[in-house]
């Protein structure tokens, strides 16, 4: 770390501006750059009383009171995450999206169990109990609806007014514990001729996809931990399925069935919804993989930079296929692009937290970013995205997201144009 | 706690069983932990309510589209209008446009997907309204009016006719318009944006 310096902002990030950047553009690899505290006394005024006493729950700041937001009151619902308020990479339990088909069931952790069954050698159900007993693994990986964004899959009628919570709130990332799929398909004997499985919630609508067998031989887990503590009940408590990388969808709650198959179901979540039509008049079926995808979380609507000056752009940035490999960030509407940072840890199917410094000049500024993972695969443009698939498609809308800077500071969902 | 971790000469046994349970192999010599029971089978027939396209899972019974009629003003009007298309939830009737598959063309044709111009298949709508409908009372028909509530729904989308009678062998076989619409995804990362 660059001890900080009269100008506020270190050495290397003016080295960074002055070596041919012109002003209002990026800078990149500046997370060392510090805004120096200037003040000589800790801020605020010595408390006159003593504070509260030790409690069996913690609690929020008062003033710190970030908020899923609801965007259908029904049973099936959901809400999306504050992605604005947040900060690194993880999402607070209690404010990670929700999807629901049948409203949140209310599931007895002592009766609840999860039966294996079909084209394996010993059907066997298991107790939350023994899901538990099987050796543990944790990982941090990202959940996302597919049909996260779609609502900015199209050129008009998007509102500016748009937060990234409304606009991409069905994005949320937390620590999983649990059991890998395979260790019980091992445990149940999966005969060598079944190809999919099918997974089925225990809530009102008994939730069910069918997912390809292999994922359960690569990373598929049954988790009952999130972030630490049993998963939430909006999250699947007792236990869900995860599929790192897929789908929200496919990431059954409440699983209470596995049924081993040589065949997909051709279930409704995965003929009539979570398929995407084509302009050549087909409809493809099975997308589970989340392709990468990036948004700008600051400053995003309705923030007001209050004056020009350095600003660290900053957003999430993740990919179903693996590692996040390059975040770009551009000032301009995508004219120019610099590389941000990006901040360890780098997980694979996990979100990733980049940062770019900005010295705003006043002006007009559209910011953008752009993600590639490791397989080489570039965040599309909108066109690009249409020409490929077609106006009509809307679930996986990971093209670029754009927000506008006004000179009076105002930030805008969109290029603007 | 329930597990014991022991200390002394069993250490290095049980370590050597969880390296071997939690490995790569798929089957075979592994050997197993034995949680867990097995299911009886009163068990596992109340929860195996899914049905595939060949028809497996489809229970006895059987429903006519006069019946249909019945069921669907009885239980699911509300929600989905008397004619399948005036919601206020999911429209469930509707051929337009007949010719091609355009859905992927504009955004104008998102929300009017049916079950006569986009499902694949008819056995969906058992499995699905056996699971999930009514919305409220979901699984509450029996066999016979789930058979039912189909024949109307598709006689209301023109695939069946007035006198149609669905069964366990007769759905699977209903042709579906958009059928042969379906692709496996093709997207695979790298270069291409598809
Ligand atoms: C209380 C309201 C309600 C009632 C009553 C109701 N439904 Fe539904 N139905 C819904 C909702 C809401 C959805 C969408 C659910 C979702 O997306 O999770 C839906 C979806 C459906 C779908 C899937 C539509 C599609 O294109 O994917 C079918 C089929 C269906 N209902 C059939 C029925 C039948 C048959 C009945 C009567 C036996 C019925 N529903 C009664 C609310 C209702």
């Amino acid at each position: 770390m660059i001890p900080p310096e009269s100008d506020s902002i270190s050495r290397r990030a003016w080295i960074g501006t002055t070596a041919g950047l012109a002003a209002g553009i990026l800078v990149h690899h500046q997370v060392d750059a510090q805004v120096s505290d200037g003040s000589s006394s800790p801020g605020g005024p010595e408390p006159t009383s003593l504070g509260r006493l030790p409690s069996e729950l913690g609690s929020r700041a008062p003033r710190e009171q970030p908020r899923r937001r609801v965007y259908r009151n029904a049973h099936s619902g959901g809400s999306g995450t504050p992605l604005q308020d947040l900060h690194g990479i993880i999402t607070p339990a209690d404010l990670h999206f929700e999807r629901h088909h049948g409203g949140v069931p209310d599931i007895d952790p002592d009766t609840y169990s999860l039966t294996i069954h079909g084209l394996v050698r010993r059907p066997t159900t298991f107790s939350l109990a023994d899901l538990k007993r099987f050796p543990a693994r944790s990982r941090i990986c990202f959940l996302e609806c597919s049909g996260n964004g779609n609502g900015t899959y199209r050129t008009e009628g998007v509102r500016r007014e748009t937060t990234v919570q409304s606009a991409d709130g069905l994005f949320s990332t937390s620590e999983w514990t649990g059991v890998p799929l395979s260790t019980l398909f091992r445990e149940v004997g999966v005969d060598s001729g079944a190809t999919w499985f099918l997974a089925e919630g225990a809530d009102a609508a008994h939730l069910a996809r069918s997912i390809p067998v292999e994922k359960a031989w690569d990373d598929a887990m049954i988790v009952y931990a999130q972030n630490g503590e049993a998963i939430r009940p909006e999250q699947g408590y007792p236990a869900r399925l995860l599929l790192p990388g897929w789908e929200g969808n496919a990431n059954v709650k409440w699983i209470r069935r596995i049924e081993l198959s040589d065949a997909p179901f051709m279930t409704r979540e995965e003929t009539s919804k979570y398929t995407d039509p084509l302009q050549d008049g087909t409809a493809r079926q099975f997308s589970f993989v989340m392709d990468a995808k990036s948004v700008i979380t600051f400053p995003s609507y309705p923030y007001v930079l209050p004056e020009p000056g350095w600003w660290e752009v900053s957003g999430l940035a993740w990919s179903g296929r693996g590692r996040i490999t390059g975040v770009e960030v551009s000032s301009d509407g995508g004219a120019s692009w610099h590389d941000a940072e990006l901040e360890e840890p780098v997980l694979p199917k996990c979100a990733t937290r980049f940062r770019a410094l900005w010295n705003w000049t006043g002006e007009p500024a559209v910011l953008m970013s752009r993600a590639r993972d490791e397989t080489g695969y570039v965040q599309p443009t909108l066109a690009r995205l249409v020409e490929a698939r077609g106006a009509g498609s809307s679930y996986h809308a990971n093209q670029i997201r754009a927000w506008s800077v006004e000179p009076d500071g105002r930030v805008f969902f969109g290029d603007g144009k | 706690m329930r597990r014991r971790r022991e200390g002394g000469p069993g250490v290095l046994a049980a370590v050597l069983v969880v390296a071997a349970c939690t490995g790569s192999g798929r089957e075979g010599e592994t050997p197993r932990f034995g949680f867990g029971r097995e299911p009886s089978p009163e068990l596992l027939a109340a929860m195996d309510i899914d049905v595939r396209p060949d028809g497996k899972g489809l229970p006895e019974g059987s429903g006519t589209v006069a019946r249909g009629r019945e069921v669907f003003a009885l239980h699911c009007v509300a929600c989905h209008g008397p004619t399948g298309t005036e919601g206020p939830f999911d429209r469930l009737v509707g051929r337009d446009p007949r010719e091609g598959f355009p859905f992927g063309e504009k955004a104008e044709y998102l929300g009017t997907r049916t079950v006569g111009n986009y499902w694949p298949y008819a056995t969906t709508l058992f499995d699905y309204i056996r699971r999930a409908m009514p919305q409220t009372a979901p699984g509450s028909l029996g066999a016979d009016d789930t058979y039912a509530v189909i024949a109307y729904i598709l006689h209301l989308n023109e695939i069946v006719p007035e006198d149609a009678v669905l069964d366990a062998r007769s759905l699977p076989d209903i042709e579906m318009p958009a059928r042969d619409r379906f692709v496996p995804d093709d997207r695979a990362g790298g270069q291409d944006v598809r």
